[in-house]
């Protein structure tokens, strides 16, 4: 055990990333640590060189007890700082809006979109083109952008793949997006990486970049899975469960992900129809007084 | 008749559980047939429980803080363990109910239960002798936040025996803390326990505001308080800001848990995430109401121990109040993976990188400070270069995360975890720390042991360096948090290393309670007879240690900025016998505060068990006694001016005969 490497860049998921935003903010992480650093070297350094220096046995050291000003000092320990966070913050709202997880990435390939659902205490991912789905195995083309859709079905997650770059909260009745895409086929780790009770320490799955073949074969595994995801084998699904197997479904009920995005996948009415009936009711000059921005009441 | 409560909610089946219940429950027998066997309960109900003595009340808030410290870090050493025997495949021997319990536990003890009391009770003691006054504006108020405190932490550890805590981590986000997903009493004991100590905090802060704003001696302008007392004026003005929030945001969640209603639930048009916004803007200015002070105490420790002005005190004050107003601006950080779009992101992250600025200028004028100075490496001066290179490191990883590109990846991860304990440990723990060894001989009239809170100091250094620096580098392995196990060979030799940093922690622990036995058992060798052991700067220096009860014989007259410094240099010596004292206007002790805390921890308890008719019964007793107090008009008495002669006479005869 203890001749087992300490460190090896293989071993560091994001120093060794995968797809164009891992290795973005990888980058970032270096640039702003860089930066970072003007500042942060010296002030070690000079943090034991002052305390060395005019330690109270040096009595050759010049002792000023009475100086406790410098403008020339507090220009530079106030303007320094602000250049470096200038120059930071530059590169925080350029990044924040080139790595903004809903932008699209775009290549050549047509994207493949993918909708995750977290549940207790597993992944779901129904794949809405190909209208087949799977539990904790997530498979894509490499080269090819992956458009994610995330919400989830019970309490908050993240679904974070750390070779890949960027997580993302799936949160109930919410839905989030995130973009990413692998460069060349590989199996990376996937997890949620927001604490969600229980089962949560188990709640990984593998993330298969694959070839184009390989990627059609596996869609042809999944169709020979086990039938069709109804809304009955989703409610059964839902139950909470640890360490599920991997599994795959040939069909999916169309509209399984609107409906847990809604919270009806138990049968209640929707959240979105709720609320166009509600507004309706309000066009229409009904007794239900939602307030409507667009019809301001007297 | 008793709720939910059975006989089935003491864990008996649980060895672990049942093991530190009966190490408390012997703890608590043992000392208590200690009280009774040296009839101490006469005293320790008229000096201390009921005191409003602010220098009592300020030494109650540190006792339970450190014990609230070992707790917390028995936590620690469970999450410890359990990570680095989990790692390799095995289970390791704390499932996730009891795992999930501990991570929360350890997070809320460590900031409402020990940092918080240490805070208040470092402010307690000094502020009120730095600023020359003869106790806080409100002292029966000052009681009392004490025992709500003390309520709230009682209920923790009674969560320990009778049911079970939160399995929810410390902010417990909704809907995993609504009940639909915790229909345990776990998250009722973290709410309740937290509204009453949050009160107790929240009136604290209205006290410390108001002692500062209208009680400072004559000539002590605002530019001429103490660094530390400014700490504390800003610290607790955020207090009395994000409590509010954190009290309105909790009573929502048990509007939702109690009454059914639907404020964060998934059902019902809750929105969860209207939660952790509330919760963080709550909880980011609460990070820097625990570290201001510790920026005021480091300031107080290096200007005393270099026998030099604070460099830049201007600076500082403008630094200082930068930092509370932006406090308010940054808590999105905390969630930049909501998905709230990059405009958003941008702005919280960049509003967040600005508060390093005037944090940075803080560390360049303690720098300056000891620049041509004559520095001592006194117990308080290591703790406070440990901190300056701990906390530039913590700030730079804060920084960085701060870059919403960055944190998509780092967020959650271990990496953030040793972040924040970068931060609260080498800033505001190491902080108090110099504070406690800095200020004890006031409290106390000895100082404490040097050698042993030397080693205390090297082992928590060496410690927290050896648990921390892995969590950075497994951060970047992509490990996330409040995992309870996972199957990792090289991450397991990280988490061994993280273990052993835990060790050393715990012998620097181990030192440090070694330091107060063995001070106390040498007391007499360590006594400070001078009031004024380290030659110091501001006016708590400038009465007697322990003060007299009434703190100053005299109302102190301040002309400068270190104050007792100038008057030092001036008269050229300390404390001088008068001719003749005045009567001294002072509070009456009060057993008010103690009676209603308990009454307000029952109240509590049949809360979290649903005891419906206890509750009741708690609460009206709780009113009555808050009302019958408002008839009590023997509050105050005046020390007539021949009691204080002769304390005075007392004390100048000792002083004369040892020196």
């Amino acid at each position: 055990m203890a001749a087992a490497p300490f460190l090896n860049g293989c071993d560091m998921a994001l120093l060794d990333p995968a797809g164009p935003i891992g290795a973005e903010e990888k980058s970032i992480i270096i640039l702003a640590t860089c930066l970072m650093l003007i500042v942060v070297v010296p002030v070690i350094a000079m943090i034991f060189l002052f305390a060395w220096r005019y330690r109270a046995s040096n009595k050759a050291a010049t002792f000023k007890p009475d100086w406790d000003h410098s403008s020339k000092i507090e220009l530079a320990v106030w303007g320094i700082p602000c250049v470096i966070i200038a120059v930071l913050a530059y590169v925080t709202w350029v990044s924040s809006h080139t790595l903004e997880p809903s932008r699209e990435l775009v290549a050549d390939k047509k994207a493949v979109e993918v909708e995750v659902v977290s549940m207790d205490w597993k992944w779901l991912f129904i794949y809405p083109e190909l209208n087949i789905a799977s539990v904790n195995e997530l498979a894509f083309p490499a080269g090819t952008p992956v458009h994610f859709k995330l919400t989830s079905a019970t309490v908050m997650n993240s679904f974070f793949i750390p070779r890949l770059g960027s997580q993302i909260y799936t949160m109930p009745g919410m839905e989030t997006k995130l973009s990413l895409l692998a460069d060349a086929a590989g199996d990376f780790d996937g997890l949620s990486a927001n604490y969600s009770g229980g089962g949560f320490s188990d709640m990984h799955f593998v993330a298969h970049a694959m070839t184009d073949d390989a990627f059609a074969q596996w869609v042809e595994k999944a169709r020979a899975g086990e039938g069709k995801l109804t809304m009955a084998k989703y409610r059964d699904l839902a139950k909470p469960s640890e360490k599920d197997p991997v599994s795959y479904y040939a069909e999916v009920e169309p509209t399984l992900y609107h409906d847990i995005l809604n919270k009806c996948s138990d049968g209640s009415t929707c959240m979105d129809a709720a609320v166009s009936l509600a507004m309706a009711k309000e066009v229409a000059g009904g007794d239900l007084q939602l307030c409507n921005p667009a019809k301001p009441r007297g | 008749m008793f709720g939910k409560l059975t006989l089935e909610a003491i864990p008996y089946h649980e060895p672990i559980i049942m093991g530190a219940v009966a190490m408390m429950v012997l703890g608590g027998a043992a000392l208590f047939a200690g009280i009774t066997f040296f009839r101490l309960w006469g005293p320790l109900w008229s000096k201390w429980l009921t005191s409003v003595d602010h220098k009592n009340i300020g030494i109650m808030y540190i006792i339970l803080a450190l014990v609230m410290l070992l707790r917390g870090f028995a936590d620690a050493v469970m999450m410890r363990t359990q990570q680095a025997m989990a790692s390799t495949g095995a289970a390791g021997p704390l499932p996730p109910e009891h795992f999930d319990q501990i991570f929360t536990a350890h997070g809320v003890i460590m900031i409402f239960f020990m940092a918080m009391p240490f805070m208040v009770g470092l402010m307690n003691i000094v502020v009120p002798l730095q600023i020359g006054a003869r106790d806080v504006a409100f002292p029966y108020l000052n009681n009392l936040s004490f025992w709500l405190t003390a309520s709230g932490a009682l209920l923790i550890n009674i969560s320990l025996a009778v049911g079970e805590f939160a399995r929810t981590g410390w902010l417990a986000y909704p809907p995993l803390s609504e009940l639909q997903y915790s229909p345990g009493v776990g998250v009722d004991y973290y709410l309740w326990a937290l509204q009453i100590s949050g009160v107790g905090t929240l009136l604290a802060g209205v006290n410390m505001i108001t002692t500062i704003l209208k009680m400072r001696a004559p000539g002590m302008t605002l530019m001429r308080m103490p660094i530390f007392t400014w700490t504390t004026l800003c610290s607790n003005m955020l207090i009395v800001a994000a409590f509010p929030i954190l009290t309105a945001t909790l009573a929502m969640l048990s509007l939702d848990r109690y009454l059914g209603m639907h404020f964060f639930t998934n059902d019902g048009g809750g929105n969860a995430m209207m939660y952790v916004n509330l919760i963080w803007a709550w909880g980011h200015p609460e990070v820097y109401i625990l570290v201001l002070p510790a920026f005021g105490i480091f300031s107080e420790v290096i200007s005393t121990f270099s026998s030099k002005k604070l460099f830049g005190y201007t600076s500082m004050v403008y630094a200082t109040v930068c930092i509370t107003v932006l406090s308010f601006i940054v808590w999105l950080h905390h969630f930049f993976t909501m998905g709230a779009g990059a405009n958003v992101n941008a702005f919280f992250g960049i509003s967040t990188m600005i508060i390093s600025i005037p944090t940075g200028a803080k560390i360049f004028n303690w720098l300056f400070t000891m620049y041509r100075g004559r520095v001592q490496f006194t117990v308080p001066v290591l703790w406070t270069l440990g901190f300056m290179v701990t906390f530039v490191i913590g700030g730079m990883t804060g920084v960085l995360m701060a870059v919403p590109a960055a944190d998509f990846v780092l967020h959650n991860s271990l990496f953030l975890i040793a972040h924040f304990h970068n931060v609260i440990i080498g800033g505001v723990l190491f902080g108090y720390l110099a504070g406690f060894t800095y200020w004890f001989p006031k409290a106390f009239g000895f100082k404490l042991n040097e050698t042993l809170g030397k080693v205390s100091f090297w082992c928590w250094l060496v410690g927290f360096y050896l648990a921390f620096m892995p969590l950075y580098a497994l951060g970047l392995m992509g490990m996330t948090r409040r995992m309870n196990h996972v199957d990792n060979v090289v991450w397991h030799n990280y988490l061994l290393v993280a273990a052993l940093g835990a060790a050393v922690i715990a012998c620097g622990i181990g030192a440090f309670v070694l330091q107060i036995l063995v001070s106390v058992l040498n007391r007499k060798a360590l006594r400070d007879l001078t009031g004024d052991p380290w030659n110091g700067r501001t006016l708590e220096w400038a009465t007697s240690s322990p003060p007299a009860f009434y703190n100053f014989a005299v109302d102190p007259v301040v002309t400068s900025r270190d104050a007792f410094w100038e008057q030092k240099q001036t008269t050229g010596a300390g404390l001088q016998p008068l001719p003749a004292y005045g009567k001294i206007h002072m509070p009456h002790n009060t057993g008010t505060g103690v009676i209603l805390g308990g009454f307000i921890a029952v109240l509590g308890f049949a809360l979290i068990w649903h005891i419906w008719w206890l509750a009741v019964a708690a609460f009206a007793a709780a009113v009555a006694v808050g009302i019958g107090h408002t008839f009590n008009e023997n509050r105050d008495y005046y020390v007539p001016s021949e009691t204080v002669a002769e304390t005075e006479g007392k004390y100048f005869k000792q002083l004369t005969s040892q020196v």
